[in-house]
């Protein structure tokens, strides 16, 4: 899995990194995390309220930062 | 686990809701007579002396504000919850000018929207059709007239006062948005901006909550706004207190009333290079005119510190090039202060 956090480097967007590292952690599952701070190709993913996370190049979440289990729901179906 | 953790999920939300709102009540009550009790009585203070007046305007106010503070931002983000920035560009996109600015600037107060998204919620716009002057608009609208703005005036001056400032804060925003979008304004705008392609699916970010989520959104925000405003908070309430109990009343009818020409120039050329939030200012404003300042003017001053700020331009100038970013300054600017000097006007 190649998860990318994207944000411009806010206080949100640590968070939401710290979370998924967590997340991703207790999956236990194979996955590189990426930050992505480059506006356009924020505004790219069709990101409008950061911090967002794409996984696999696909947008799953936006706009706020959830739990580390929240997280992990919404990573688990996509691990593979 | 924590203590909220051990209330069974299923009323989680509701029981903490009640608790916490049991508790805000009894604690407003409390504050509304304590210190009188505790000065006055306690430690025997003369109630017309200036350091009693600045102390307990001190800590009343930071009580009552901090209250209030939580109460609206959990209401506030509560609601909405249920607004989402991908719902308003979508409302937005294809819009034509007039009736789109008038829309981007209603949205813009009730989206939840923060500056530091300024930047991809810009070029998610302009990507969506919606043209420049009503993108602007919705940038104009959403920091002047601010929720928490809304609720401490209400709750300090009622709703006329409330209802002026949202209506002038949507007019400004409405009608700079429209100028400036009149002004062809394309060629200001930095080109990665149009370059910009949309590759994937959009996804709102208010759908799907439940309830529960959204209590729990609410009480976040809370603690995260209140843990980064405090110090504004202080200086703000510093302040007030400081002008409440050392400042003669009616000072400001005096020389910055309504016979002075220049009250408004001066409350807006002050105000937009200050940075506030908007609860950090309450105080100071309710101590400005408590102490005789025009209700034009003060609207104005606040209006000018929370509408434009230093960081949000410096982001806005990554999307905006110089000379669009000075006009933004200079036409909001421009409203606010025709709106002190006629609402001075209608108000004497």
């Amino acid at each position: 899995m190649i998860i990318k956090v994207l944000g411009p480097g806010c206080t949100n967007c640590k968070n939401l990194e710290r979370v998924t590292r967590q997340a991703v952690d207790g999956l236990g599952v194979d996955a590189t995390i990426e930050k992505v701070t480059d506006y356009p190709t924020i505004a790219g993913y069709g990101v409008m309220a950061t911090p967002a996370l794409v996984v696999d190049e696909k947008l799953v979440l936006s706009g706020r930062v959830p739990t580390a289990a929240q997280v992990r729901e919404l990573l688990a179906p996509l691990a593979r | 686990m924590s203590v909220a953790e051990r209330i069974p999920t299923t009323h989680r939300g509701q029981v903490l809701t009640l608790t916490a709102a049991a508790a805000w009540v009894t604690v407003y009550w409390v504050n509304g007579w304590l210190w009188d009790a505790l000065l006055y009585n306690g430690f025997g203070m003369d109630p017309d002396a200036r350091l009693t007046g600045t102390v307990h305007f001190f800590v009343y106010d930071t009580i009552k504000i901090a209250l209030l503070l939580v109460l609206i931002i959990f209401i506030v983000t509560v609601l909405r919850s249920y607004m989402s920035i991908e719902r308003t560009r979508a409302l937005l996109g294809g819009k034509r000018e007039g009736v789109g600015n008038v829309m981007a600037a209603g949205l813009g107060v009730i989206t939840p929207f923060c500056s530091c998204s300024a930047v991809p919620a810009f070029i998610g716009f302009v990507a969506a059709g919606v043209p420049i002057g009503v993108t602007l608009s919705f940038l104009i609208a959403s920091p002047m007239v601010n929720e928490i703005a809304i609720g401490m005036l209400f709750s300090l001056f009622g709703w006329q006062v409330t209802a002026i400032y949202i209506g002038a804060g949507l007019i400004v925003a409405i009608v700079a948005g429209w100028v400036l979008g009149r002004l062809g304004v394309q060629r200001w705008v930095e080109p990665f901006v149009f370059e910009t392609k949309l590759n994937g699916q959009v996804i709102d970010s208010s759908a799907g909550l439940t309830f529960d989520q959204r209590i729990q959104m609410g009480m976040e925000e809370v603690a995260t706004i209140l843990r980064k405003i405090w110090p504004y908070l202080l200086v703000g309430i510093g302040l007030g207190a400081v002008i409440h109990g050392w400042v003669p009343t009616d000072f400001f009818t005096t020389y910055a009333g309504p016979g002075n020409p220049f009250g408004v120039l001066v409350a807006v050329a002050i105000g937009v290079p200050l940075y506030s939030n908007a609860a950090g200012i309450m105080p100071l404003v309710e101590a400005l005119y408590d102490k005789g300042l025009p209700m034009g003017t003060l609207l104005a001053f606040m209006m000018a510190v929370v509408a434009l700020s230093l960081p949000e331009l410096i982001l806005l100038r990554r999307v905006l090039k110089p000379p669009l970013l000075a006009a933004f300054v200079a036409v909001t600017a421009t409203g606010i202060v025709i709106i002190g000097y006629l609402f001075n006007l209608i108000l004497a």
